[in-house]
């Protein structure tokens, strides 16, 4: 309870601020709108239903882009975890591809593919294989041999050693690679929907900076960042949590 | 023979070197005894466990259980390793049931494991995961689980080393009253005289340096077997005596080989 009233008090804190730096007149106001401007805005977008159509693609986006990543992701690093000869000839360049920021894929989907929605699903699987394979090929390779050595010793081996033990084993490495992806993916589909012709929250926000509404722009930059933090909080958080307890490697 | 090792060497091999860490092992295991390795660190005790396990290829000579040569892990050998080694992903009916589910029927199985769950007294945590359980706690579920799957030979690798004193003796007694009950054949690993004594029919002690047997000693005392019952004490000296020697061996090489750099 106290924490929450921290949290309450930071943010009312940091409102002040803005309305402050409004009220001085720092910048014009066409520029630099007041939280209650910011706020009628929300309210406009979500009471004529265009900020509801622009959520409604995103998640269409980030679902299907999100749950293809994870599959791509997890067979690349089953792939990479199991074969050391794979791991070798391309971990190296897994890495490359996953240091790159999704926004510098969106030139290249939308010569390939056109202003269409799959351009910037396609961005978001990019967005999100890569981490997830990276922490998949890890969750593999980090399966505690002693774990192994015990199963074998039950007589356990081959392709039932792979399914009874190290799937399992690999759970708690595999849900921060789900975290990650998420993260990830989200970010990627922001910058894809900015440079896309909609319809979606990124889109919304680029057309609304187009027509200078700033209070628009700031109320999707807050609903961007709310999901964010929300999801991230309670469903991934949550999730990785409770299985790193599980698996005892929590100090609670 | 119940369990026969012939000739057995281990030796590791990289691109120059060959590493030997015992070779000539000859040893006749009867069964429903209770045997002790006991050994300095670095004598090849455990690895010589693991060969009878099937976990380390065996690099000279041969390992008989029942007249057949062990080359990969079995159900026949059930292993306690000094972790635990639970899947944190079960609960302790779960990990108990693991080896035994495919082999049996689900009531013949589920039944067994509540007796072996009743022998190390956890029934009362049967749906605990292992993160809720001690140290010692673990450790007997792992002795659950390798003994559901009914082994010919339970093979022990100093399972009660990373335990506190008062759970280890608690757990060497219970341990005694198990083997009693189940009349298993056990191979204990230890580096712990007095535990070598107070739980065996039999100590094999082995030397270093090269890794050999240096004495089979025949522990005929009646059990419980109390630290400070005089025989205990004065096998304990005697056997501590001829690992001395190990030692002093090891420490003399050390010391050499700093002062000659």
């Amino acid at each position: 309870m106290k924490l929450a009233i921290k949290r309450i008090l930071f943010l009312v804190v940091v409102v002040g601020i803005w309305q402050l730096v409004v009220a001085m007149n720092v910048f014009p106001p066409v520029v630099l709108p007041g939280p209650l401007k910011v706020l009628e805005a929300l309210y406009d977008g979500f009471a004529s239903g265009s900020l509801l159509v622009a959520l409604g693609a995103s998640f269409k986006h980030l679902l299907i882009g999100l749950s293809l990543a994870l599959l791509f992701g997890t067979i690349l690093g089953v792939i990479l975890g199991k074969s050391r000869q794979a791991d070798e000839t391309a971990g190296m360049y897994l890495i490359a591809l996953q240091s790159i920021p999704s926004i510098v894929w969106v030139p290249l989907s939308l010569m390939l593919f056109g202003f269409t929605e799959f351009a910037v699903i396609f961005v978001v699987v990019l967005g999100g294989t890569f981490v997830m394979a990276l922490n998949v090929r890890s969750a593999i390779q980090n399966v505690p041999p002693q774990l192994v050595k015990a199963a074998r010793t039950m007589g356990t081996s081959g392709a039932e050693l792979f399914y009874r033990v190290e799937i399992p084993a690999s759970i708690p490495y595999y849900m921060t690679g789900v975290r990650l992806a998420w993260a990830f993916s989200w970010r990627a589909l922001m910058a894809g929907e900015l440079l896309s012709n909609g319809p979606g929250l990124g889109y919304s926000l680029q057309f609304a900076s187009d027509f200078a509404k700033m209070d628009q722009v700031i109320g999707i930059i807050i609903i961007i960042g709310t999901i964010g933090a929300i999801v991230d909080q309670l469903v991934f958080s949550k999730l990785e949590k409770n299985v790193l307890k599980r698996w005892g490697l929590l100090n609670t | 023979m119940f369990l026969e090792l012939k000739q057995v060497g281990k030796r590791y091999k990289d691109q120059q070197n060959q590493f030997e860490v015992f070779s000539d092992i000859d040893l006749s295991i009867e069964e429903n005894q209770f045997v002790s390795i006991l050994g300095p660190s670095g004598c090849g005790k455990s690895t010589l466990l693991s060969m009878i396990a099937g976990l380390e290829n065996v690099t000279e000579g041969t390992i008989l259980l029942e007249g057949e040569e062990i080359s990969k892990p079995g159900s026949d050998r059930g292993m306690v390793f000094q972790e635990p080694s639970l899947f944190p992903w079960l609960n302790v009916k779960n990990n108990v049931l693991y080896p035994i589910k495919k082999q049996l029927p689900k009531q013949e199985a589920e039944e067994r494991v509540k007796h072996f769950l009743k022998m190390v007294h956890l029934s009362k945590f049967t749906n605990h995961y292992t993160y809720e359980l001690s140290g010692g706690m673990q450790q007997r579920v792992a002795i659950a689980r390798a003994l559901s799957m009914d082994p010919k030979v339970l093979l022990m690798d100093e399972p009660f080393g990373a335990l506190d004193e008062q759970t280890r003796d608690l757990m060497q007694d219970e341990l005694t009253k198990i083997w009693q009950k189940t009349n298993k054949t056990i191979l204990f690993v230890t580096h712990s005289i007095h535990e070598a004594i107070k739980l065996s029919d039999r100590v094999i002690v082995m030397g270093i340096r090269p890794g050999r047997v240096i004495a089979d000693i025949h522990v005929d005392l009646p059990r419980p077997r109390k630290r400070s019952n005089p025989d205990v004490v004065k096998l304990e000296s005697q056997v501590m005596d001829l690992l001395k020697v190990e030692i002093d061996k090891v420490l003399k090489e050390e010391i050499d080989y700093e002062a000659s750099n």
